[in-house]
């Protein structure tokens, strides 16, 4: 496309009573090489006048618009040319409504920050989107029981073709092995007959799912769109296409022989998931010897709510028991059900099902610690609880004691075991080795040929869940196209489990449908850019592939890293990380910021402060502030980044070789509660800010002209104030004494 | 076949935002109806959110993006539905759009504000502070137009802010229009409202200044909030000391809400660490039934219990008064595990007032059998049509987004079909 440039400004919102507009277009047509011609203004740009303007000169060949108004999150419908290459630069937020009306030092400002947004338009380009060849729109469900069977349906009923792949010979999991259901509906007081065995017909007579049982998935290989998915089992293997997955495989029964002290070891102590089997089968007896178990101790937390063990609470083993003590009742009516408890949760309506079973006489709830549990010498058990409400010790007698026991995802196992192996890898090849042979490796559910793994990487402090971070968005993972849902994200009961089945299926259909146009996911589900490495300058030193968030690069035999785009998320991470600077997307590259950088004002008078921001939170952030009319000294220039993940050290050495006095990086909080949207990007670029020292050292400059700043959305009334602080600080120090070269 | 493919969405509230991008990013037309002028429902007035303590605007500043970006949503606000006929697949719907008496001309500027001369009562803060009747909710408000609120505005006999705007955007003319959507498939989000907590009489019927509600403190915590993000005490502006958490503030009650409302449990221990983090020497004493933190929730009830200024104590609030010398709150409650009733004052009460669905104040427009405490029955929906969230049972943010997902997948079956 041969660029034809338009440079509209906006006069409105203050815009024209604080900066001279006749002096700006001069200096534009000096500074940013523009004909003075395509220099347009207008005193409300975005009025149906002002726009069909702009509109005149789209019909008359313009393609390259550089917008000087306000902010690009507002009037993005009226600004909004398809088939044009934008730059919104925002002179009301920045300038109009921060700044001294009518000073120099205002002026210079929106003289730079439209010559920036010039520089952005010469050095950029329209992205068309990158779309492979030989995608399959196809899921793969890794787990049969409830949740996988509940995600199958729903993506089938969607018109998507869905493989199961489940490791047991029966669909069902858990949920096939109940008895009765906790009540799934008002007025829940009544147990429901277990909804799995009506899902796994349907499955069974989809025409659109297909179900491997007794089955593994052997190894994953591709990306979303293309994965080769090898499925091994009853001796054979077969490797299918698939767009995308959903990991649904469940849970586990906390290890019971770790629980001793609640008397487990005892043939009359079992857990909730034998009470299960022992209901279904139709007697409630003692294991012993056979009685009928009539008086029957629950005892809630068994594993979890304890530091020593599992140090959350699995959900729904409140409800869990209470229907269990239903069990009891109903099949005796001399029978008694003694629940020991903590808290008991039943959020939600399940309260109301509490309530039914509480109005029971012979459900007896008991708030207490269990101290011990043990044997009468009759074949009963004595259950000791202490911290009662009645202040004192409690000992009942019981035939058979339920442990509530705690959730273990399936995907704990296989995240301990990758995460020790690199622990030991740390230590050197002897402490790997001692690692791989004196540990026993669980079962992996997907086996990805990844460069940085072969399973969903762990997340801090989440006790092995495949749990999304992030509050908002419930379903983000860290490997694009591959989503979970169930209880390997969270203790969830069934009905929980069916709903975020479905939405998870939801997040798969997207991935398919995103990749078929060569468009991102979520959380940049509209970008139809993609890294475009010029490979030829690649040295392989594999900083890319290790830091990439999403585990989007692998290497090739030779150690070349090899772009994954369906993979990518287009953080710019890859970017940012690039000593060789060779990453670029279409509007988004080292060149395209290193050049805005290189293009601001230096004078010997005045300090210069660029503030690169995160345009996710940073960004509003400093709109908000300027909503407000909050000042932000006119040294500051922002230049808004994807992600402070992109951001590439060469910008330091530009700014201050240039003659830049300081530089703020503006990010996301990161750590355990991170809140990066691409998760590690503004971590890691505080690892690589660590090492900007020594760039500045080379340069003989202070480091204290660097900072980078973990700052959030709503930080809007602070934000002004720590630029201002450090453009201060900066100017104690005193002038770059590059200014003079 | 589905004669038409777009689907609408009743509520523009985080799960309402969260079913309408999660539809559009799958590939369907979206269409959202919002009977405020703004969008982000309950979750716009929250400071934090329990657990990461991260601020909810982060989360909806990404949705509205997604809306911007994607030319599949499109919106009403100040929008309701009168009316739905037809079915699955060719659904009638009828929306009026009230007045919003400002139009996109709006640049957001504020000038209508500063020259309005009407003082109302705040109701994004819940009252505890007044606004103009030419405003907008906050400075990240979507979308960012202001509105002009008829039912206090003095209309064309003042007119100030027409004469202070310069961009032409002020119409006081502006009348009610009713449009009409085809649509394939519905989505309910129309949330829930807090309970009235006027019908509490032993915790002070709404009447006592220095008692606020659970969603009262969010406000005063929140940086666009009434005192800048400042916890001061309604009555006398005050600094706090000491707030008392009153938990089950009408749920698990049969004389009001018989069911858990879910939230208040996170949200006051949350709560109590927006008062440790701004007073350093502050005390905040919490009355609970159980404390409910299920999941990984639990890490953060250890958290807050770690706090040696934070006490959790067992036991129902019997009553709740006003010492009228000092503005202070007296709470009687007994005090379980000790055994005794205990009489304590406070700077500040906070009630832990219950969730109740929307359906209680204002009549969903479809066919729908309800429980008796207003929840929305999904079973009973008509083909085609879902409801999302807090209108079927009370539940947290993170788990309306999940719901909201999942019903997605439901309205493109519907308009696949």
């Amino acid at each position: 496309m041969e660029k034809k440039f338009g440079v509209y400004i906006c006069k409105g919102c203050g815009i024209g009573d604080t900066v001279d507009i006749e002096k700006l277009k001069k200096n534009t047509v000096g500074g940013a090489r523009i004909a003075a011609e395509l220099i347009k203004e207008h005193d409300i740009l975005c009025s149906p006048a002002g726009l069909e303007m702009i509109r005149n000169d789209i019909k008359e060949g313009t393609n390259t618009l550089v917008i000087g108004a306000c902010s690009p999150r507002v009037k993005y419908e009226e600004f909004d040319f398809p088939g044009t290459l934008i730059e919104r630069v925002n002179l009301r937020e920045f300038v109009s409504w921060t700044a001294e009306p009518m000073t120099d030092a205002t002026q210079t400002l929106a003289e730079d920050y439209v010559k920036m947004g010039v520089i952005k338009t010469q050095k950029g380009n329209l992205p068309e989107p990158n779309i492979l060849q030989d995608l399959s729109n196809a899921l793969v469900v890794i787990g049969g029981g409830i949740t996988g069977l509940t995600a199958a349906l729903e993506a089938a009923n969607a018109g998507y073709q869905v493989t199961i792949v489940e490791k047991e010979a029966e669909l069902g999991g858990w949920a096939a092995k109940l008895y009765k259901e906790t009540p799934r509906q008002y007025p829940f007081d009544k147990l429901d007959e277990p909804q799995v065995f009506a899902k796994i017909k349907e499955v069974e007579s989809h025409h659109n799912i297909k179900v491997y049982k007794s089955s593994i998935v052997e190894k994953t290989d591709g990306q979303p769109g293309l994965f080769d998915v090898t499925i091994s089992g009853n001796g054979a293997s077969e490797t299918i296409r698939a767009g995308a997955f959903i990991v649904a495989a469940g849970w586990k029964p906390y290890d019971a022989s770790k629980l001793t002290h609640l008397g487990y070891g005892n043939p009359n102590v079992i857990t909730s998931v034998d009470m299960e089997e022992m209901a279904k089968k139709g007697k409630i007896v003692r294991p012993s010897d056979g009685k009928e178990a009539k008086k029957v101790a629950f005892i809630q937390c068994a594993g979890s709510r304890d530091a020593n063990h599992l140090p959350y609470c699995s959900s729904f083993c409140c409800a869990t028991s209470l229907k269990q003590a239903k069990y009891v009742r109903e099949k005796s009516s001399d029978s008694v059900a003694m629940i020991f408890y903590k808290d008991i949760r039943t959020p939600g309506q399940t309260e109301l099902f509490y309530k039914s079973m509480q109005n029971d006489p012979g459900v007896l709830l008991t708030k207490g610690d269990v101290t011990g549990v043990t044997d009468a010498g009759n074949g009963n058990l004595i259950v000791e609880a202490d911290n009662t409400l009645l202040g004192e010790k409690v000992q009942v007698e019981a035939d058979l004691v339920v442990l509530a026991i705690g959730v273990v995802p399936a995907t704990r196992g296989p995240q301990e075991y990758l995460d020790g192996l690199v622990e030991a890898g740390k230590k050197g090849d002897d402490a790997k080795k001692e690692f791989i042979e004196g540990t026993e490796k669980p079962p992996f559910l997907l086996n990805l040929t990844y460069r940085q793994g072969p399973e969903l990487p762990s997340l801090e402090g989440a006790s092995g869940f495949a749990d999304s971070n992030f509050i908002c968005f419930q379903y983000e993972t860290r490997r694009t196209g591959i989503y979970t849902a169930g209880c390997v994200r969270q203790p969830m009961n069934m009905t929980e489990a069916a709903s975020d089945a479905a939405g998870a299926a939801l997040k798969a259909i997207q991935c398919v449908e995103h990749v078929a146009k060569g468009i991102a996911v979520h959380p940049r589900a509209w970008d139809t850019t993609f890294p475009d490495p010029m490979m030829i300058k690649c040295t392989s030193c594999k900083r890319c592939t290790e830091e990439c968030p999403f585990g989007a690069i692998d290497e090739d035999e030779k150690g070349t890293p090899s772009y994954r785009i369906n993979r990518c998320r287009r953080c710019g991470t890859c970017m940012g990380a690039c000593p060789e600077r060779i990453v670029s997307f279409k509007d988004f590259s080292v060149d395209i910021v290193g050049s805005q950088i290189k293009g601001v004002d230096i004078n010997e008078d005045d300090f210069r402060v660029i503030v690169l921001a995160c345009e996710n939170d940073a960004y509003p952030a400093l709109d908000s502030a300027a909503i407000k009319r909050i000042k932000i000294s006119p040294s500051v220039r922002i230049i808004p980044v994807r992600c402070l993940g992109s951001t590439n050290l060469v910008w330091v050495t530009d700014a201050f070789s240039t003659g830049i006095d300081g530089m703020i990086l503006l990010g996301c909080k990161y750590g355990e509660n991170y809140q990066c949207h691409f998760v590690k990007g503004s971590e890691l670029a505080n690892y690589r800010f660590s090492k900007v020292k020594e760039t500045l050292d080379k340069l003989q400059l202070e480091s204290d002209r660097c900072q980078l700043m973990q700052v959030s959305i709503s930080d809007y009334d602070k934000l002004p104030e720590m630029i201002n602080d450090f453009v201060a600080r900066v100017e104690e120090i005193g002038p770059n004494p590059f200014k003079e070269f | 076949m589905a004669e038409n493919k777009k689907v609408l969405v009743i509520g523009g509230g985080f799960s309402g935002l969260t079913a309408a991008v999660e539809t559009a990013e799958a590939g369907s037309e979206v269409i959202i109806v919002e009977k405020t002028p703004y969008f982000g429902g309950r979750v716009t007035q929250l400071n934090k959110y329990f657990p990461k303590l991260c601020p909810p605007n982060c989360g909806l500043e990404m949705n509205f993006k997604r809306i911007k970006n994607s030319s599949d949503v499109t919106f009403y606000t100040l929008a309701e539905v009168e009316k739905i006929s037809g079915q699955e697949g060719n659904f009638e719907v009828t929306v009026k759009v009230k007045p919003r008496y400002v139009n996109d001309k709006c640049v957001g500027c504020n000038a209508c504000a500063e020259a309005c001369p009407v003082e109302m009562p705040n109701e994004f803060n819940f009252g505890l502070d007044t606004t103009k009747a030419a405003y907008i909710t906050h400075n990240q408000a979507f979308p960012f137009l202001y509105a002009i609120d008829d039912r206090y505005c003095k209309g064309k006999a003042c007119a100030k802010c027409v004469a202070a705007c310069k961009y032409d955007a002020i119409d006081l003319d502006m009348k009610s229009e009713t449009i009409t959507l085809n649509v394939g498939s519905i989505i309910m989000a129309a949330g829930w409202d807090l309970y009235d907590i006027s019908k509490l009489d032993n915790l002070g019927a709404g009447k006592i200044k220095n008692v606020i509600t659970n969603m009262q403190m969010e406000r005063l915590a929140s940086p666009n909030g009434p005192t800048g993000g400042k916890i001061l005490r309604p009555s006398d502006g005050k600094e706090v000391s000491n707030i008392a958490f009153v938990q089950c503030a009408g749920s698990r009650d049969e004389n009001h809400l018989p069911y858990c409302s879910f939230i208040c449990c996170m949200a006051s221990l949350k709560q109590t660490t927006y008062l440790r983090e701004q007073y350093p020497d502050s005390k905040a004493q919490i009355f609970y039934i159980d404390i409910r933190t299920p999941g990984r929730y639990e890490q953060f009830y250890w958290k807050v219990k770690e706090d040696p200024n934070v006490t959790l104590t067992k036991g129902k609030v019997a009553r709740i008064t006003e010492d009228a010398a000092t503005g202070n709150v007296i709470v009687e409650a007994e005090d379980i595990f000790a055994g005794k009733k205990i009489k304590q004052t406070f700077d500040m009460v906070v009630l832990a007032a219950g969730m109740v669905p929307s359906t209680k104040n204002s009549k969903i427009p479809v066919d729908a059998t309800l429980t008796a405490d207003g929840f929305v029955q999904p079973a009973t929906l008509k083909k085609g049509v879902y409801a999302v969230g807090t209108l079927k049972s009370p539940v947290d943010v993170a788990k309306s987004v999940q719901d909201a997902t999942g019903v997605a997948i439901k309205s493109i079956q519907s308009v696949r079909r």
